[in-house]
């Protein structure tokens, strides 16, 4: 008794679920004109708004004082899965307690390599890293697509641990 | 019905014409030339127009936009593609069994020919009249699956033959439902002819006046029939994800478009039938009361053909909504769903069926 019971059930609940999906198909296909979400993109490049957690390309964030949040701890490097970033550091005395601290001289970022992971801005412990919305990325030469991201004569702020 | 919608007047004029000009023999020669262009020429368009249309829906289903680039609202986006299938190299793979590789795409393409040979369109727009079109439609139909199988076999490719092969155990399970569902049909309609059925629906269409048998047979059909013509959720002998292409991987240019056109035009002929039996073909909606004779009376001046094939889009629409919404179904549970459940389902509906034929309880 109880198989056929279930056997009606499984009819009764298969037919139910289908016309819920049914239902959610037919609301987009009537409400076609307004959900469409296709970006027709050369066309719309104008109005075009790219969404903000769009990935575009890793950039180091500065200040209006041309300052910037990395000390060169390499752990982006480090956190990289394809090495598409190569951190070279530098040492320069601090002239208060006259120890060498380090600082950072080039962060290089090869843009060629970069799946665009994110891993590097979150492994960042001062969040010196950010992901742009750039897009039409595209260039003519391999060489272009090597960026230093600490822009040049840019210095370390000052409220930033080590 | 208006007579100024009927077809025949135009037919029989043509008719008359030719046999004032040649002998018999000649006029049936040239009849049968013409026709046949006439038939080539409506497969062909309406392939293009029922790919678009897939297309579009799809597009809509999905929250896309679909073809909009080849003509106002990409509408000539089909006949591009199809020129371009026709200017493509013909690639016969060198492991496969060429003649039976090379016919297959022809009786793939032949049944919805045949078909299509006996479906009323509109009033008098039918090519031949038999007097066992339901019978005939059936029979033919199982013919489709014969040219997959062979082209999947013949591909000696083993995506092709798998493809083939399921579509075969599919379509063979199913054939069962898709014809009882029509006998249930028939139960009521008294008649095998195509025309007849249409014309015993001229006070109301079967879908209403045979309730609840007739609503769980249109169901019961549109499933089976579905499953028939190889479309989603029942397109496992293609199965991209799975099979590459099934049973046409092998196969490239034109000889694909066949596969690929007969689908389409088999999904016309599937719903036409549907419509015949069901929506009363090109009849147009009456109510099978006394006080409604004013609305059948305005019900009659929109014409046949505009009934037939709004009829006909409905039903094609309904499968189309089936097949952008339901994900594809396993083989084991596709054989289930027919062998458990339709089949059943279709056995006790022909009883209950044939039960309210005898006791008159139907409108
Ligand atoms: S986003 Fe990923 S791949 Fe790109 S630089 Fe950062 S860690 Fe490397
Ligand atoms: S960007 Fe962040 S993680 Fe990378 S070296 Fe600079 S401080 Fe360290």
């Amino acid at each position: 008794m109880s198989t056929i019971i279930a056997y009606f059930k499984g009819i009764g609940q298969g037919l139910n679920t289908l016309w819920t999906g049914m239902k959610v198909t037919g609301y987009y296909f009537f409400h076609a004109r307004k959900e469409i979400i296709t970006m027709q993109y050369p066309d719309n490049r104008d109005t075009l708004k790219i969404p903000e957690r769009f990935r575009g390309r890793v950039v180091m964030l500065h200040d209006q004082n041309n300052e910037h949040a990395c000390n060169g701890c390499t752990m982006c490097e480090m956190a990289c899965p394809n090495g598409s970033i190569k951190i070279i550091t530098d040492k320069i005395l601090n002239p208060e307690t006259g120890k060498a601290v380090r600082i950072i001289d080039k962060h290089i970022y090869h843009f060629s390599m970069c799946t665009l992971c994110n891993l590097c801005v979150q492994a960042c412990p001062s969040n010196a890293l950010a992901m742009d919305n750039s897009y039409e990325n595209s260039v003519y030469d391999r060489s272009e697509l090597t960026f230093v991201l600490n822009q040049p004569g840019s210095k370390i702020r000052d409220n930033v641990k080590d | 019905m208006n007579a100024i919608y009927d077809f025949s007047i135009l037919t029989g004029g043509i008719h008359e014409r030719l046999s004032g000009l040649m002998s018999p023999t000649a006029v049936m020669i040239t009849e049968m030339v013409i026709i046949g262009t006439l038939l080539i020429v409506f497969v062909a368009l309406m392939g293009l127009v029922l790919v678009l249309a897939e297309r579009k829906v799809a597009a809509f289903f999905q929250l896309r936009l679909g073809p909009n680039r080849v003509g106002p609202w990409g509408s000539l986006q089909t006949l591009a593609d199809f020129l371009k299938l026709l200017t493509k190299e013909l690639i016969t793979t060198k492991s496969a069994d060429k003649f039976l590789y090379n016919l297959a795409p022809f009786i793939v393409m032949l049944t919805p020919f045949l078909a299509l040979g006996v479906i009323p369109f509109a009033p008098g727009l039918q090519i031949m009249d038999m007097n066992i079109g339901v019978f005939f439609i059936t029979a033919v139909s199982s013919m489709g699956v014969l040219g997959i199988l062979i082209g999947g076999w013949a591909s000696n490719n083993k995506y092709s033959l798998i493809g083939g092969m399921r579509s075969a155990a599919m379509v063979v399970s199913y054939e069962l439902s898709v014809t009882l569902a029509i006998m249930t049909m028939v139960i009521m309609t008294e008649s095998l002819s195509l025309s007849e059925i249409i014309a015993s629906q001229s006070d109301g269409w079967w879908i209403i006046k045979g309730h609840i048998p007739a609503l769980i047979a249109f169901l019961l059909y549109l499933t089976a029939s579905t499953a028939e013509t190889n479309r989603g959720p029942f397109d496992l002998a293609e199965a991209e994800s799975e099979l590459t292409a099934g049973f046409h991987t092998e196969y490239g240019g034109i000889k694909f478009a066949f596969f690929f056109l007969s689908e389409f035009v088999n999904m016309l002929v599937v719903a036409s039938i549907a419509t015949i039996l069901f929506f009363g073909g090109w009849m147009p909606f009456h109510l099978p009361f006394e006080w409604a004779v004013g609305f059948n009376h305005i019900m009659d001046f929109i014409p046949g053909i505009v009934w037939g094939f709004g009829k006909v889009t409905f039903v094609i629409f309904l499968m189309m909504w089936f097949r952008w919404t339901f994900p594809r179904l396993r083989i084991d549970q596709i054989l289930n769903l027919e062998w458990k459940y339709l089949l059943p389902m279709n056995l006790v509906n022909f009883l209950l069926m044939a039960l309210i034929a005898l006791s008159g309880f139907y409108l």
